[in-house]
């Protein structure tokens, strides 16, 4: 069989994500992948070097737009380390409780997506319509769907008060019984589960060897959780299990993420149940001293891993952020070999991948960019077709005769 | 789990195999140790921190401009959380390091931002596509280094010669 190369993105078929795979193939299989990323970089550790703590506070809240608050936890637990502030117990229970919020969120997200990459559009339907609650519940605790802006150095901004805790509470009831449909589904749906096992295989040892995190690691029996092995805000004091799970492979990856649902919810119960009163932050200074600090934080796709350094102004010396996508994409190329091209959605899907988390950094504000034309001026669609065109004629593949026939008339 | 390491015995292991690292670390809080070491024994006491003390996770490298010399701290944990935080120095005039993807294959990636980001010479790295930045992004801008402006991105550039696969430069 003739050997071939598919080039896949950067305008990517089954995310709404920038990256760029190169797919070569043996008939249908799948021989060698080479990936190229950055599309998504946006100078965020340039730039944060030149905000003061609290700007970066937000600057760091949209690394991504799924796990903002994870973000912001692990860089605040960052400059709080440095600075030397505790936070008060209500202030870390909350934090928790927006962290699972969001978890339940990303998840529930993730089943759509996944649905809907095998064709299982009733799933994505009935998955984000769920989700909703989840959304309606942040936007009530924090006035935003996305970026909550919930913490601040040395606490949390908002309180919760009894109205809203019973409102949460009987959310997470419906979401709760609507998860246990989902198990039965994902352990009973013979189409389904034929569909997702097999592809995206990953062993231990070579989630060990590649540093895989997060759910994706859990499904292949590695059970590295941040929460349980480097705890924080308020999980010391919490009862929860890390799921794992042995098929190594999408349908694993799964049942992982339906099972941290349902300790998600344990995990708002018991926070709402035992949560402290008092203050919900301590004052924190605007200088914050010459130091240095690393976090991690358990988002829901993996471990967050964020380093901070202090030179004893306002803004930091140096900001480094990696997220979990990061870590997992080395091993995607190693779970789609041998896979069928048909398989690479739900593969790359199932690492619930977050591009413009990976990709942070330099932001160009005027000027000519490479090969790109004038940054501050907007492309026209014209331009954006023609470049298009022939970054693909580039790739060996060429649209002339298509082009001819939907000409764009006007 | 098992009983968990206390920094104090990492400090008496670190201190056994490397008598050097005296007063050279640093125990931040529960769970972080930091260590300085200078960039000739960085790889041997990388390697048994790998090998023998069990931090087989490596959670990112962090590139540093520190005025006349580029930091590198190299982020290790273990499985029962403890974070090994090696801090070595390579002058900007030649920073010069060694992969660590023999031990760490992931590893490439990070090392690719030290390379595109700060200038680092990483030798042993494998081939690949350049990353962060882009295809035809000018020689010699290291956009993390302090004395780096965005504003010399403003002069209209020489586009150079594509990077290694994707043809986007061309």
């Amino acid at each position: 069989m003739a050997k071939m190369s598919i080039p896949i993105g950067p305008q990517h078929p089954a995310l709404k994500e920038p990256e760029s795979f190169l797919i070569s193939l043996n008939g249908e299989r799948i021989t060698d992948v080479a990936m190229r990323l950055g599309y998504n970089h946006r100078g965020i550790e340039k730039a944060a070097e030149n905000r003061s703590y609290i700007q970066d506070l937000y600057l760091i809240e949209r690394v991504c737009g799924i796990c903002s608050h994870s973000h912001s936890s692990a860089f605040i637990q960052c400059v709080e380390e440095i600075a030397g502030l505790e936070v008060p117990p209500r202030g870390k229970y909350i934090r928790t409780l927006v962290g699972e919020l969001e978890r339940v969120h990303s998840h529930l997200l993730w089943l759509g997506v996944a649905g809907h990459e095998i064709g299982f559009d009733t799933l994505l339907m009935y998955s984000w319509r769920d989700r909703e609650l989840v959304m309606d519940i942040l936007a009530m605790l924090t006035g935003n769907r996305v970026h909550y802006a919930m913490n601040t150095i040395g606490g949390v901004k908002r309180d919760i008060d009894e109205d809203q805790a019973r409102e949460i509470l009987k959310a997470v009831d419906t979401l709760e019984e609507r998860t246990k449909y989902y198990i039965e589904v994902a352990t009973h749906e013979t189409t389904l589960i034929q569909r997702l096992s097999g592809p995206g295989h990953i062993s231990k040892e070579d989630v060990l060897k590649y540093g895989v995190v997060g759910p994706t690691g859990r499904a292949s029996g590695v059970g590295r959780d941040a929460r349980r092995d480097d705890p924080y805000a308020a999980y010391p004091e919490l009862d929860f299990k890390v799921i794992t799970d042995d098929h190594c492979d999408v349908y694993g990856r799964t049942l992982v993420r339906v099972g941290e649902l349902m300790e998600a919810y344990s995990l708002i119960r018991q926070v709402l149940k035992k949560l402290p009163a008092g203050d919900i932050a301590v004052k924190a200074p605007r200088r914050i001293p010459v130091g240095e600090a690393v976090s991690r934080y358990e988002a829901p796709r993996g471990e967050d891993v964020h380093y901070v350094r202090g030179n004893g102004t306002d803004k930091p010396e140096r900001v480094r952020v990696r997220a979990p996508t990061m870590a997992n994409l080395q091993a995607v190329a190693k779970m789609l070999e041998d896979n069928n091209l048909a398989d690479v959605p739900i593969v790359i899907a199932a690492i619930d991948p977050c591009f413009s988390c990976t990709d942070r950094m330099v932001r160009l504000d005027k000027g000519e960019r490479v090969g790109l034309g004038p940054a501050s001026e907007s492309v026209d669609w014209g331009s954006l077709r023609k470049r298009g065109i022939e970054w693909y004629r580039s790739q060996g593949i060429d649209f002339a005769e298509l082009n001819r026939k939907f000409e764009v008339r006007g | 789990m098992s009983e968990r390491r206390t920094e104090e015995e990492l400090r008496s292991q670190l201190l056994a195999a490397f008598p050097a690292l005296e007063g050279r670390i640093r125990i931040a809080r529960a769970r972080r140790v930091w260590v300085e070491v200078e960039l000739p024994a960085f790889r041997e006491l990388f390697e048994r921190a790998v090998k023998e003390l069990g931090f087989t996770i490596l959670c990112i490298i962090t590139g540093l401009d520190e005025g006349e010399n580029l930091g590198f701290i190299y982020h290790l944990a273990d499985w029962g959380g403890t974070m090994l935080n090696i801090h070595t120095l390579a002058p900007k005039a030649d920073p010069r390091i060694r992969t660590v993807t023999e031990l760490f294959p992931a590893a490439h990636i990070y090392e690719r931002e030290l390379v595109d980001l700060f200038g680092a010479k990483v030798e042993g790295l494998p081939s690949g596509n350049r990353y962060p930045l882009p295809d035809g992004w000018p020689e010699g801008q290291y956009p993390l280094r302090k004395d780096w402006d965005p504003a010399v991105l403003d002069a209209p550039l020489e586009a150079t010669a594509g990077g290694d696969t994707t043809g986007e430069g061309a």
